[in-house]
């Protein structure tokens, strides 16, 4: 399945903005890309292997957290994948 | 160094102005260049989603960005930087944009708006390589003109 990879990320993919990887399911996938490349693993997860807060992962145009079996989604080999982290921010700290 | 063309500069200046007294948001497409810094050759305005505090908040909707990064990728670009504004505030960032940012490498300009007014653009350059050394650090604003031309470096008037 093919995964984007966003422009922080790249420099731990060789520079590939599209890299290819198998998997039966998004977490599969997932951490087959994190084994292809293992430098993206702490990028990816928390010590704890749980996805890290601010990234978000799309398969295809759905964001995995909503899906109903979440990262244990089936996912099939002309899916993508997207990771994207957050962008957010604000003027001060107090509401 | 972050470069970018007189035109986009004042338009998302300008973007900062229409949604005053809210924050605007917007995501910088183009190419990191080895020696020049990222140069930005299109900038695609995006939709504040924290409705809740857009005093002093900003948000783009995750699918939002999915949707520039491959308008992107079909225009050979790169997401390069994120643009922002801070309504009665400095233009320096704040422990809320520094927490919020995870896009090393990527230039993020900020804009004070003063009674409607864009004043100071300056822009951060997000270094570092991981969560645990990441360090805002400011990086010179070269605004291009057509021929091209070096105009300014931290332009403050309107």
């Amino acid at each position: 399945m093919k995964i984007h990879i966003p422009t922080p990320l790249r420099s731990y993919t060789g520079g590939k903005e599209t890299v290819e990887v198998g998997g039966a399911t998004v977490a599969a996938t997932l951490d087959q890309l994190a084994t292809s490349y293992p430098e993206l693993r702490n990028h990816l997860f928390t010590a704890e292997g749980k996805l890290r807060s601010f990234v978000n992962v799309y398969l295809n145009d759905d964001d995995v957290r909503y899906l109903p079996n979440k990262e244990e989604t089936v996912a099939a080999e002309n899916d993508e994948l997207t990771i994207i982290p957050s962008i957010a921010g604000g003027c001060c700290c107090n509401l | 160094m972050i470069h970018i063309s007189e035109e986009d500069f004042q338009a998302l200046r300008a973007h900062g102005e229409e949604t005053y007294p809210h924050e605007c948001c917007g995501v910088l497409l183009g190419k990191s260049e080895a020696g020049v810094g990222n140069r930005v050759s299109l900038i695609v305005r995006a939709g504040n989603t924290r409705t809740d505090s857009a005093h002093n908040r900003y948000n783009i909707a995750p699918q939002e960005l999915v949707k520039v990064q491959r308008q992107a990728r079909g225009l050979g670009f790169d997401i390069v930087g994120f643009y922002h504004s801070h309504p009665d505030h400095p233009a320096q960032w704040s422990q809320t944009d520094f927490a919020e940012a995870h896009w090393m490498g990527c230039s993020y300009v900020i804009t004070s708006v003063d009674k409607g007014k864009a004043e100071l653009t300056n822009s951060f350059l997000l270094t570092g390589t991981s969560e645990e050394n990441k360090a805002f650090q400011n990086e010179e604003v070269v605004v291009e003109t057509p021929q091209p031309e070096l105009i300014s470096k931290e332009r403050g008037e309107a």
